[in-house]
């Protein structure tokens, strides 16, 4: 089996403006959303009680809301959760509640309404915690950039170290819109996730890099254009074939692992799917305008110069 | 070229062999167990214990399959959980004859099924975290201020002694905010104070203020000081959790530090929220009464009523004391407790510190009773026990308070301990609680499972069809990937969580990367009109500086998560991290060496099974 036959290299820079204006449109919209919507932040951000009940018969969420609702708890938030019998129900932060012996009270406002609810988890997290978390995610993004940028400034150069970054943080943020748009619930594990396609998106860039770097080093009197051109071609079928490899793990996720780990399977879904785009048909351009030429890789042989003491 | 040296190969073998060795507990699954460990911090788990709990069982005819010892507890292995439930009652009765006042926590739990010889080596299956087991999880915030405001307060009342022993006349003390106030009505009288409570307080930073009549001089806690009475809160706190959790009757509770002011309390199999709450929030007091010694008072209580305002109480040791029920002291007193050695006689001893208003009644209390004896009680849920009856031998002041006698050095320590633990230091808050059912932890590891299962059985199914042998190599190499990860997750007893095995996955989607991009490499080199031998060996070494710097980016991104996460992301990063470097073992070194001994040792290579090479014009 051969997927890819291909007999000239693909003349990728010369869309290069296409490319880019079309990320350029997708990163615009990503934000859009991000601002007007925002992020719909999962309790462990936000501070307040999640707790999973279960019956053993299909659960009917208005009912439950009114009964909670009846019982003095504000906008209490119902929603089936995996099956028709299970729901989540999501409780903001109260002012004044000491610790967590909501859960306690939901649970006797449930039992009395339907003697078949089962308590399957509870979650509550003060608001300190929460707010700790949010800052912890945001340093370790930060950390993560600087780490990339330095790893690959000095393993390749400043040029491939910036397209790089620059077209992965735009996959986070199409990540992000995504989540934004739908309303999907931004987790500790999804924060996770983004991190991850992170650093796996920018394998791809080093991946092409690498080729660029090879060639630069290997072949004279080729045009940047087309070292990059030629680089890319070179590596797409290794891309596309990784990248169906991680999908297929990531999918097999999505079928299996059940509502816990559906919206970490979805960030990773979005972000290989984006991965591949960016780190390949952003970064390059993004390399070429930033002036990445022959010169930068082959050192000029220095002539010895003997020393006299 | 493509040979690797013998070396090499031992190598990968032996970590094949270990890699299974230590995966192997994984899959024998749990028998059920009782576990009995102490109750009390003055209890020891022993070989006597070890041998009550063989005689009780041999004595009701229960069979084990299995007796374990290890420094904290005692463990039995029973065939089913019948025989576990009729074990337990029968060991908690031999152990805890009164049920009331429980010495050893007997507990259900869950051993590894695993052969004698696989534990002997260390060889555990993974340690699952609470999301895959149930149980409660709390996180408890101390109050940190709380401490030192309780300090200060302390502090203040050893000041109004100490400048009245010293006859300096001030015009009040008080304590403000995070400092202690001492006001004086003249410079010299301020002086004056200022170097005595200099050379007595050690801990305070002492700062002049105000003027004319309103003199004042403020004492703030300095920082080391702080530091210290914080970590000795935490640590306070702790010790109380432990001893409170005990009664719990959980097999293997987690109180662990997290942070400088967090203590993380995991519980697994404990499903009841409301009793836990309630036992890890309740408070322990400590009492200091006098015993009645008159003569025959013993020996009355012990036949018929107890007399009027005494309470009858078994000392440590077994012997009965008559105790008054005046209080003549509470913990509120204690500022602190430690083991330590008697002076003179070089015996073992328990060195008490009392504040100043408690130094000031045990002074009157021990001038009125010399040869008399007190008993110190910690009291838990309305209910005594004499921790030790010492005589008094003379007045005793200073509040400097030390307990000897008939005691050897771990009793100081326990005793100390106990002292110490029986009331918090500081307040804590439950700033985090998770309740996980049991269902849901088992379901949560059949998705995880099912998951990274049939990832793996596609990604493989569809390599072998692409690169036919060297799909199958890669195959290879990524289950030797899963095995070694695995392996390294049970040798290191990290915690496995769901997203940890949801990183499990993900590393083996993304490990097979390095295999594509060698494949692929060596197709590229035969396209070009390579021979087969050197193909293979310019696709390994040309792939190989690829691979290592994009594992080091995914490194980068795992290591940060690592530092920065907590919870469900930490139990992602290890995970992740951890597969990042096996994967680079894996997939480098073992898959080429099994290609070296498929092809290395061939001198005319035709061709090599690794699918269609297209070549353009073709």
């Amino acid at each position: 089996m051969e997927f890819f036959r291909i007999k000239k290299d693909i003349p990728f820079m010369r869309y290069a403006l296409v490319f880019n204006i079309i990320s350029l449109i997708t990163f615009a919209l990503a934000v859009i959303f991000l601002a007007i919507r925002g992020l719909h932040l999962s309790i462990e951000f936000t501070g307040g009680t999640v707790l999973e009940v279960a019956y053993d018969h299909p659960a009917d969420v208005e009912r439950i809301r009114g009964a909670l609702t009846r019982q003095g708890f504000a906008d209490p938030l119902v929603q089936n959760f995996g099956s028709a019998s299970a729901v989540q129900i999501r409780l903001p932060l109260k002012e004044g509640q000491t610790t967590s012996q909501v859960s306690q009270a939901v649970m006797q406002a449930l039992a009395q309404d339907d003697p078949s609810a089962k308590l399957r988890r509870v979650e509550y997290v003060g608001p300190q915690v929460g707010k700790e978390l949010a800052e912890d995610g945001a340093l370790a993004l930060l950390l993560v950039v600087i780490g990339i940028v330095v790893y690959l400034a000095i393993r390749f150069e400043w040029r491939f170290s910036i397209s790089a970054i620059i077209a992965n943080l735009h996959d986070v943020v199409i990540i992000l819109g995504f989540f934004a748009l739908f309303q999907w619930e931004f987790s500790l594990p999804v924060l996770a996730a983004v991190l991850a396609v992170l650093g796996y998106s920018v394998n791809e860039s080093v991946v092409v890099f690498d080729r660029v770097r090879e060639t630069f080093r290997k072949k004279r009197g080729m045009s940047t254009p087309d070292v990059l051109n030629y680089a890319i071609t070179s590596t797409i079928s290794r891309t596309i074939i990784t990248h169906l490899s991680t999908q297929m793990m990531v999918t097999s996720m999505l079928i299996f692992g059940g509502p816990a780990l559906h919206y970490f399977a979805l960030a990773l879904t979005i972000g290989i799917l984006f991965g591949i785009y960016s780190s390949v048909l952003v970064a390059s351009p993004l390399v070429m305008w930033l002036g990445v030429s022959r010169e930068q890789f082959v050192k000029p042989k220095k002539e010895q110069v003997d020393a006299v003491v | 070229m493509n040979r690797y040296p013998l070396w090499t190969y031992i190598i990968i073998a032996l970590s094949l062999l270990l890699g299974t060795l230590y995966t192997l507990p994984n899959f024998f699954g749990e028998v059920p167990a009782v576990q009995v460990s102490s109750g009390k911090a003055t209890v020891k788990v022993d070989t006597k214990v070890l041998s009550r709990i063989e005689d009780a069982l041999k004595a009701a005819a229960i069979n084990d399959d299995g007796v374990y010892q290890d420094l904290n507890s005692i463990r039995v292995r029973f065939g089913d959980t019948d025989t576990q439930l009729k074990a337990k009652d029968t060991i908690e009765k031999a152990l805890n004859p009164d049920a009331a006042d429980p010495s050893y926590v007997v507990a259900l739990n869950l051993l590894s099924a695993s052969p004698q010889w696989l534990t002997a080596i260390r060889a555990l299956p993974m340690y699952l975290g609470l999301d895959l087991r149930g149980g409660v999880h709390f996180l408890l915030q101390v109050d940190m201020k709380g401490a030192i405001t309780k300090r200060l307060d302390a502090t203040a009342g050893d000041l109004r002694t100490l400048l009245r022993d010293k006859n300096i006349r001030h015009a009040g003390i008080s304590r403000e905010g995070q400092s202690v106030v001492v006001r004086f009505r003249d410079e010299e009288t301020r002086g004056k104070a200022r170097a005595i409570i200099a050379d007595n307080q050690p801990d305070l930073a002492l700062a002049e203020q105000g003027e004319g009549s309103e003199l004042r001089l403020a004492g703030t806690l300095t920082p080391p000081a702080e530091k210290r009475i914080q970590e000795f809160a935490l640590k306070q706190n702790i010790t109380t959790l432990h001893n409170r959790i005990n009664e719990l009757g959980v097999a293997e509770p987690v109180i662990q530090q997290q942070g400088a002011d967090r203590i993380v309390v995991q519980l697994p199999g404990v499903q009841d929220t409301a009793k836990a709450k309630d036992i890890l929030g309740r408070t322990a007091t400590l009492e200091i009464r006098m015993v009645d010694d008159s003569p025959g008072a013993l020996a009355q209580a012990q036949l018929g009523p107890v007399p009027f305002g005494t309470e009858l109480y078994v000392e440590r040791g077994g012997a009965p004391l008559l105790v008054r029920k005046q209080v003549v002291l509470t913990g509120d007193r204690l500022t602190d407790a430690q083991p330590g050695f008697d002076p003179q006689t070089h015996e073992p001893a328990v060195h008490l510190t009392l504040d100043s208003a408690g130094a000031r009644v045990f002074k009157d209390v021990t001038r009125e009773n010399v040869g008399k004896r007190m008993a110190i009680l910690l009291i838990e849920k309305g209910k005594g026990e004499v921790i030790t009856a010492p005589v008094i031998r003379t007045e005793i002041g200073g509040g400097r308070v030390q307990i000897s006698g008939r005691m050897t050095t771990t009793e100081a320590t326990d005793v100390a301990l106990l002292l110490r633990a029986g009331s918090l230091a500081a307040p804590m808050e439950i700033v985090e609680e998770r309740t996980i059912g049991p269902s849901l932890g088992a379901d949560n590891i059949k998705k995880g499972f099912n998951s990274t299962l049939w990832g793996f059985l596609v990604i493989a199914a569809f390599m072998s069809a692409y690169y036919m042998l060297f799909g199958i190599v890669s195959v290879i190499a990524l289950a030797s990937n899963l095995l070694l990860l695995v392996a390294l997750l049970s040798l290191l007893q990290a915690t496995l969580t769901l997203p940890g095995i949801a990183a499990i996955a993900l590393t083996l989607g993304m490990a097979i990367d390095a295999n594509v991009l060698i494949n692929e490499r060596v197709r590229e080199e035969l396209r070009n009109g390579a021979t087969p031998q050197a193909a293979i060996h310019a696709g390994y070494e040309r792939a190989f500086g690829t691979i290592l710097d994009s594992n080091i980016t995914t490194l980068i991104a795992g290591l940060a998560l690592l530092v920065f996460g907590s919870g469900a992301v930490r139990g992602f990063a290890v995970v992740h991290c951890l597969g990042i470097m096996t994967s680079m073992f894996s997939s480098v070194v073992i898959s080429r060496a099994m290609i070296n001994l498929i092809y290395g040792t061939r001198r005319k290579l035709e061709g090599v099974s690794i699918g269609q090479v297209w070549k353009p014009g073709t």
